[in-house]
């Protein structure tokens, strides 16, 4: 259990709202309200509750992000920063479930590497951990299980978190295939256990500790990543080296990664047993953690195809002269993005719109879409990203009591005149 | 600062009080306010209350207070467990 916790670094950064920079107007027209500078972006559709009490604050060495709770600090992303591919580290959500979090010192940070399934267990330092494994450099999509909860209909406890619980980054690491195989992993080991330097303020409370099946872990796009597009991680994203799972939600993406175990029977940890479980059978997952499968539910995998507007938001007014261009992000579990189709009449005829760089099947990919209104009135737009494996997004909620995977089509209300 | 609070503080080990720090979460009034600020804030801020609100009914602040002892053994005896729940379903329920 650690102490001195950053708490107090984090609550000291908690000074006042600053406005955050509207994004290029789409024809010159009236910037969308969340340019303002108070939470005026947060969608109409998460709980009147969080309406009230979000506001904009800064934690150290972060930009004001939308503050969904303090401690455990959960922070969110404004929409405006993914007009940019990458996600700027300062503008990164915020994402603990337990409030003791130790400011990890890098020269006395271990990671343990070992278990009952490892014969040659190992301790890494940071340098170590830097100069002993290949660095590879991948770019993917973090992004909150729980993102987009605040918009479940009816409403399901959790932090209701809006559209902002993600971040793309290029993160850079030691596989963790080849840190596991220098440990000697065993042939019957199953899981590999994930512990971080984060822990609960009680002790009766459970650890958050997760574990990942073993053929997973060895992709070898999985990383223990030190870096995050380039520099050294944010404190408050998993300082100094964090699990990095791409394609997979981030419940795995382990932040101040202390250990690592391999198992030869599954982890019966509260945080992978009972919580981010998702009903059976009801999400088109391909890959499935079969070894904490029950006969209902399943810990939850990969990020489901998605996508979002990020130049536009509800009551925005437009020239009906045009011409009007929308953009947004696509993404999904890192079956790659195929097209984006976008409504501009409510879902009754869509388009297609022009795919901007492929920044790798795990990366948001940038899409743009133009188009004259013609004439004044209300305009319905939307948004549906089709993956190359035949996944698209959904037209109506799948409902689930942890709130997951909510990829339901972004719809904004704009209006020409 | 009450007993509960400085209980937890000194369970974890932790030096000096920070809460302080944090911008206070003023709940709405009612029957049991106290009982939920002196239980609920050792593990949490408050916000989180005002952001599961107002939609959860009685039977879902009951689950949520239950599953804060059962699954993440808050040390919530019997009586402020009801006193809890009574106030969140008033004050914040749906």
């Amino acid at each position: 259990m650690g102490t001195g916790l950053n708490r107090r670094q984090i609550l000291q950064g908690v000074a006042g709202g600053v406005a955050i920079a509207g994004t290029g107007a789409l024809n010159g027209g009236v910037p969308p309200a969340w340019a303002a500078g108070k939470v005026e972006g947060l969608s109409p559709a998460v709980p009147a509750g969080l309406q009230e009490a979000a506001i904009l604050e800064a934690l150290p060495g972060k930009k004001p992000l939308i503050k969904l709770s303090y401690r455990p600090p959960n922070y969110e992303t404004p929409i405006n920063y993914f007009n940019s591919v990458y996600t700027p580290n300062d503008a990164f959500f915020v994402r603990y479930h337990l409030a003791n979090i130790p400011a990890v010192d890098a020269s006395k940070w271990r990671l343990k590497v070992g278990g009952e399934a490892a014969a040659t267990p190992f301790e890494l330092t940071l340098e170590k951990l830097k100069s002993d494994f290949p660095a590879v450099e991948i770019s993917a999509v973090c992004q909150c299980s729980g993102n987009r909860r605040g918009l479940f209909a009816p409403h399901v406890p959790g932090v209701q978190w809006g559209y902002g619980a993600m971040g793309n980054a290029k993160w850079k690491g030691a596989r963790l295939k080849d840190i596991l195989e220098k440990a000697g992993i065993a042939k019957d080991a199953v899981e590999i256990v994930l512990d971080g330097a984060d822990g609960p303020v009680l002790d009766k409370t459970p650890d958050f500790v997760k574990s990942l099946p073993l053929w997973k872990a060895l992709d070898e796009n999985a990383l223990v990543a030190y870096e995050m597009n380039g520099e050294p991680l944010p404190e408050a994203n998993g300082f100094p080296a964090r699990i990095v799972i791409p394609g997979w939600t981030a419940t795995y993406w382990l932040k101040h990664i202390t250990s690592i175990e391999a198992r030869k029977t599954p982890f019966d940890g509260f945080w992978i047993k009972t919580a981010y479980r998702v009903p059976l059978g009801k999400f088109p997952t391909v890959q499935h953690f079969t070894s904490q499968e029950t006969a209902t539910n399943t810990p939850i995998t990969e990020i489901v195809v998605n996508s979002m507007f990020t130049n536009v938001a509800d009551g925005q007014k437009v020239s009906a002269a045009g011409p009007v261009a929308v953009q947004g992000i696509a993404w999904d579990g890192g079956y790659g993005i195929q097209s984006v189709d976008v409504s501009t009449d409510g879902g009754k005829s869509w388009q297609t719109a022009t795919l901007g760089e492929d920044s790798g099947r795990f990366s948001f990919r940038p899409f743009s879409f133009s188009f004259t209104p013609g004439k004044a009135g209300p305009i319905v737009l939307m948004a549906r990203a089709s993956n190359k494996i035949g996944q698209s997004q959904t037209a109506e909620l799948i409902a689930n009591p942890g709130g997951y995977h909510h990829n339901v089509m972004h719809r904004v209300s704009i209006s020409a005149a | 600062m009450n007993a509960k609070l400085l209980a937890a503080i000194a369970i974890c080990g932790m030096t000096a009080p920070v809460w302080a720090e944090e911008q206070p979460i003023t709940l709405k009034p009612g029957p049991g306010k106290e009982v939920v600020e002196n239980n609920c804030a050792s593990c949490h801020s408050l916000d989180y209350i005002q952001m599961n609100s107002p939609f959860m009914n009685g039977k879902v602040w009951e689950t949520e207070v239950n599953k804060m002892i059962k699954a993440y053994g808050a040390p919530i005896d019997e009586a402020d467990a009801k006193k809890i729940m009574e106030y969140l379903t008033a004050t914040y329920g749906g």
